[in-house]
């Protein structure tokens, strides 16, 4: 079988040449409208506000994506974001160290999603069931350590991340969009680069093919949830220093955002099929969109609106498609 | 064949479904605020100019979700709000915020207000320190914030409170004595749990309650403004403590959700409710006795009063120190007390006798 | 086609006498199933009573009946659409649209008659299902990605139209409000109408044709339409019924609650599902029962109001319900294992 390197080029742009290009044209579109109507859509300030607003959810859609493309969900992303914010804040006010923080909340995290993991694998539970568990059982347990408390003294050299930019940016980029960009490299090389990559691919199309290949999916995809763990407790992280605040809703109810955006991007829920630059093109078209109707005013609520309209259309031009191209055969 | 048909018209249902409300609902909202402030603008700006206030400020009322009809009564050209307000003095307001009262869907709307070149914010804050970081970087540009109805106290130059927390607090209290003879337990039925309005008149009310030494507080419970919590915990309550005899919910959630628990031939009269809602909710739980007597402000009022502060403050005319004074048109004088803080005035009670008076 | 079938009667002709045996089985450990739930609710209420007695009185049985009503609603219809191996997540956003359009002709058409809004509040449910059911069935696309999209649009629509504003319940006539607070023999009225419509719900799943193929479907879909089984229909059929029972339920929670608002209903798609999974039914399809996913929805509502009798801090709950849901889960999955390793033993014992 050829590597990943060998094959011709255009059989390499095919999967690109989809899905992925009309969103590349409705984020182009998301652009022109948005500048057009409103004369503060690309200054950078307003760039980096969509950077601040957007940051957690977008690096949040990276785990999840590869979990989707492996044939599983994790919906409880932002329970687990809360979790960790609840501990960050209960730890920082028994005056432990924030660096020891930092450690003890990444451990939460890898644990978090470890018994996601092992209770899909070891169990054989189905993710989307086991998720809606932990989304609650991860939430109960950030309600347990905070209680009513919010706890709001954090420092500002942390807090500073949520208002000043990466320093030799010009003040433009935040550091969640930095972090994201950095991680979406990261998890694109490996995706669509690497044997590990090209195990997700097999292990989503189908299971008992993969593990005659002697692929090992249910370490495989531990390992994916404890990714999504890690990631979305430092997200967690990141989210409380840039409010400046840890309180227990922090986060409630963003699963169904984060997951939203990686449907978009034309990940297939059956597993098997996505790519991370769809991904990243999704995040730029939610943002965008959000950020247009908020700049121009026009009523907010149809952004739900338009985001179910593209989740629709994500899963029917596709289709639409494919019968065009039955027809134009027969 | 059909197939072909059906997958097309499934993909059109949905397209033409979103084109056609969104040109509907873009028909509607922006024309709201245009129209009313051209109208207003030319005839008041006279005013406006004599009192030594600027004109043409931009300035966004951001209340802590969209769409509570509370908030929109408080905020909009049509009940005398906010917006009512800035247009008399020749503003342009405009309300924004998010679809869900929390900080993650307000800031946006927040920074958006910065980007679009605010001169003043009016924000309810959804938390008392997340919007800081926010606020903080507006407040560094220039830009007035004021603070109503629910306060992000280290980050705003002024908090317009509907009433003194204390005020609130107690009077709640008393309310219930009278009611019961300053005999009897009672419960709270409050919102979120960290909700801070809520929290600090609780403070008070278990202050006030030690004045009356027959009446005890058998638990504060939290309905997180939501309806379905809010009726299970009340009716936790009624089973946990059968000797029950008053229920103080200061949320208009927790007390539209209690008394709909409370209206059957069981409790009503049995055990008495009271607590901050909106006339129309209570109208019908006034007129067969489930409540007596209830307390809120004018959210109108409020916003009107909002309205004046903020662009006095982006006037320059006050700085939101104690002891200032400035008037808000048809209200009257205010002076600004202690923590920056102006009180709208005392809660107003209603009753059976005044509810019907009103439609918010 | 309906045809009222026995299992014994329903036997193909080429088929082995050891496979109606092994469907005898399987029902039988699904009424196992449904019969543990019934025990962890009895064991439950059991502890709590001893606790505090007044968890089964009168008064407090009725206030956790009819605060079930409305999700269990939900679970009903949700159970057919998962058995076919679908899952709807906008049942929380149509229930909100229902329930405030409904409940707002009253304010709006003063004397309109109840049934009309009962009417209409299914009508609106049913439009939206049918809706769901279409692009799903033709679209032939994933239903969590159509009903996630049909979450969102919805309650942007209920938003558009309706943002800003109340219903309250001076405007709504005293016979509605009563609906929830009427009982007989102290048991509420509404909780023996949604009793009288699962059990429809039950008999039809199990004994018309229609309803045992949303089995098939749920357990091989290619099987299924290769056995001639029209799928697209029965599963718009299952979309279409889920829609019009969310309807439904939004007119009995304007009742319950007096006071609507755009945010009527947000989240209860997850509850709607954990009390399906709860209750038995496999989030893959093929199996479980809507008695089941009732008992499900029961039990997390005791769970709910049991822990605000017993005064445990109302921060535990969420945790809990977590607990209880994995917990559910595993159990299922350990019975499915063990059911399949017997029924796999008898055929080949067969064979």
């Amino acid at each position: 079988m050829r590597s990943f390197t060998e094959r011709p080029l255009p059989e390499l742009l095919r999967p690109a040449l989809r899905w992925e290009a009309g969103l590349a044209v409705v984020v182009l579109l998301v652009v022109i409208v948005g500048s057009s109507v409103s004369p503060d859509f690309l200054t950078g300030n307003n760039l980096f506000n969509v950077g601040l607003s957007n940051g957690e959810i977008a690096i949040m859609t990276l785990p999840m994506t590869l979990i989707i493309i492996s044939g599983e969900i994790d919906l409880s992303v932002a329970s687990i974001l809360g979790m960790a914010s609840a501990l960050l804040g209960v730890l920082w006010s028994k005056g432990l160290p924030m660096p020891a923080i930092f450690v003890i909340v990444a451990i939460v995290g890898l644990a978090a999603g470890a018994v996601n993991g092992l209770l899909v694998t070891r169990l054989g539970l189905p993710s989307l069931a086991v998720t809606i568990g932990t989304l609650a059982l991860y939430r109960g347990i950030a309600t347990i350590l905070l209680g009513p408390a919010t706890v709001a003294n954090f420092p500002t050299a942390y807090t500073n991340l949520g208002v000043q930019g990466v320093p030799f940016t010009g003040n433009d980029v935040t550091y969640s969009t930095l972090i994201f960009v950095i991680l979406a490299i990261i998890f694109g090389v490996v995706l669509h680069a690497t044997p590990f990559g090209r195990s997700i691919y097999a292990m989503g199309a189908s299971v008992e093919a993969a593990q005659f290949a002697g692929i090992r999916v249910k370490r495989i995809k531990t390992i994916l949830f404890m990714t999504s763990g890690l990631i979305c407790s430092f997200t967690g992280v990141l989210w409380t220093f840039r409010l400046d605040t840890a309180v227990q809703n922090n986060g409630l109810g963003l699963e169904l955002d984060v997951v939203a955006i990686v449907l978009l991007a034309g990940v297939s829920i059956f597993g098997g099929k996505g790519s991370i630059i769809g991904v990243v093109l999704a995040v730029l078209a939610f943002a965008g969109i959000q950020n247009a109707l908020l700049l121009t005013n026009f009523n907010q609520e149809a952004t739900g609106i338009i985001t179910g309209a593209l989740l629709l259309a994500s899963v029917f031009l596709p289709n639409a498609g494919r019968w065009v191209h039955r027809l134009s055969r027969t | 064949m059909a197939k072909r048909r059906a997958t097309w018209l499934a993909l059109a249902l949905p397209v033409a479904a979103t084109v056609a409300l969104a040109a509907c609902s873009s028909s509607t909202s922006s024309s709201t605020t245009s129209s009313s402030s051209a109208s207003a603008s030319s005839s008041s700006t006279s005013s406006a100019a004599s009192s030594g206030l600027k004109t043409g400020l931009k300035v966004y009322v951001i209340p802590k979700q969209l769409g509570q009809s509370y908030f929109t009564t408080a905020d909009s050209a049509n009940s005398g709000g906010a917006i009512a307000a800035l247009n008399a003095l020749g503003e342009t307001g405009t309300e924004t915020s998010g679809n869900a009262a929390t900080p993650a869907a307000q800031i946006p709307a927040i920074q958006a207000a910065i980007s679009k070149g605010a001169n003043a914010l009016i924000v309810s804050a959804t938390d008392p320190t997340a919007l800081c970081p926010t606020l903080k970087s507006a407040m560094s540009r220039g830009i007035k914030v004021v603070t109503y109805d629910s306060d992000a106290p280290t980050c705003r130059s002024l908090f317009i409170n509907q009433a003194s927390t204390a005020a609130i607090g107690t009077s709640e209290v008393d309310i219930l004595a009278k009611e019961l003879n300053d005999t009897g337990q009672i419960a709270i039925v409050s919102a979120a749990a960290s909700a801070t309005n809520q929290n600090a008149w609780i403070g008070y009310m278990k202050q006030e309650l030690k004045k009356y030494p027959k009446m005890s507080l058998a638990a504060v419970v939290y309905g997180n403004d939501d309806a379905t919590v809010s009726t299970q915990v009340t009716q936790g309550l009624l089973q946990q403590y059968p000797n029950l005899k008053g229920i103080i919910s200061p949320t208009t959630v927790g007390i539209a959700a209690a008394a709909a628990v409370l209206d059957t031939s069981k409790y009503r009269g049995k055990v008495l409710l009271t607590g901050l809602g909106t006339p129309d909710s209570m109208k019908k739980f006034v007129s067969d006795g489930t409540v007596k007597e209830f307390e809120l402000w004018n959210p109108a009022d409020l916003g009107y009063l909002a309205g004046y502060a903020a662009v006095e403050l982006a006037s320059g005319k006050i700085t939101g120190a104690q002891g200032e004074t400035f008037t808000a048109g048809k209200l009257g004088s205010f002076t600004v007390g202690a923590d920056n803080t102006v009180l709208l005035g005392p809660p107003y009670v209603f009753n059976s006798g005044n509810i019907n008076q009103f439609n918010f | 086609m309906r045809a009222v079938l026995s299992p014994r009667r329903q036997q193909r002709p080429d088929e082995p006498a050891g496979r109606t045996r092994s469907a005898e089985l399987a029902e039988r450990v699904f009424r196992i199933r449904e019969s543990g739930i019934v025990v962890v609710l009895a064991v439950f209420v059991a502890v709590t009573a001893a606790v505090q007695p007044r968890f089964l009185s009168a008064t407090n049985i009725q206030f956790v009946l009819v605060d079930t009503t409305v999700i269990a609603l939900l679970a009903l219809g949700e159970t057919m659409v998962v058995i076919s191996r679908n899952v709807d997540l906008s049942v929380g956003s149509v229930l909100g649209l229902s329930a405030y359009a409904s409940s707002n002709l009253f304010g709006s058409h003063p004397g309109i008659p109840i049934p009309v809004v009962f009417l209409a509040g299914l009508g609106i449910g049913l439009a939206c299902g049918v809706a769901n059911g279409f692009m799903v069935a033709a679209g032939r696309v994933p239903s969590l990605v159509v009903t996630l999209a049909t979450l969102y649009i919805i309650r942007g629509i209920d938003i558009l139209l309706f943002s800003g504003k109340q219903v309250v319940s001076s405007e709504l006539p005293d016979a509605f409000l009563q609906i929830p607070r009427s009982t007989t023999l102290g048991i509420p009225d509404v909780a023996i109408a949604v009793a009288v419509v699962i059990g429809i719900g039950a008999y039809y799943l199990r004994t018309y044709r229609s309803g045992r193929e949303l089995y098939a479907i749920g357990s091989n879909p290619e099987a299924a339409r290769l056995a001639g089984i029209p799928v697209g229909r029965r599963v718009f059929t299952a979309f279409a019924v889920s829609g019009a029972i969310a309807g439904l339920a939004g007119v009995l929670w304007a009742a319950q609650y007096g006071t609507v608002d755009t945010s009527a209903g947000t989240g209860y798609e997850l509850q709607a599902i954990s009390a399906v999974v709860v209750g038995g039914v496999a989030i893959f399809g093929g199996s479980g029962s809507v008695i089941g996913a009732a008992l499900g929805a029961l039990l997390l509502s005791t769970i709910t109001t049991a822990l605000y009798v017993l005064g445990i801090s109302p921060f535990w709950d969420q945790a809990i319900w977590g607990f209880l849901l994995i917990l559910a889960i595993t159990l299922d999955q350990t019975i499915t294992v063990r059911l399949t390793s017997a029924l796999r033993k008898r055929r080949t014992r067969h064979a």
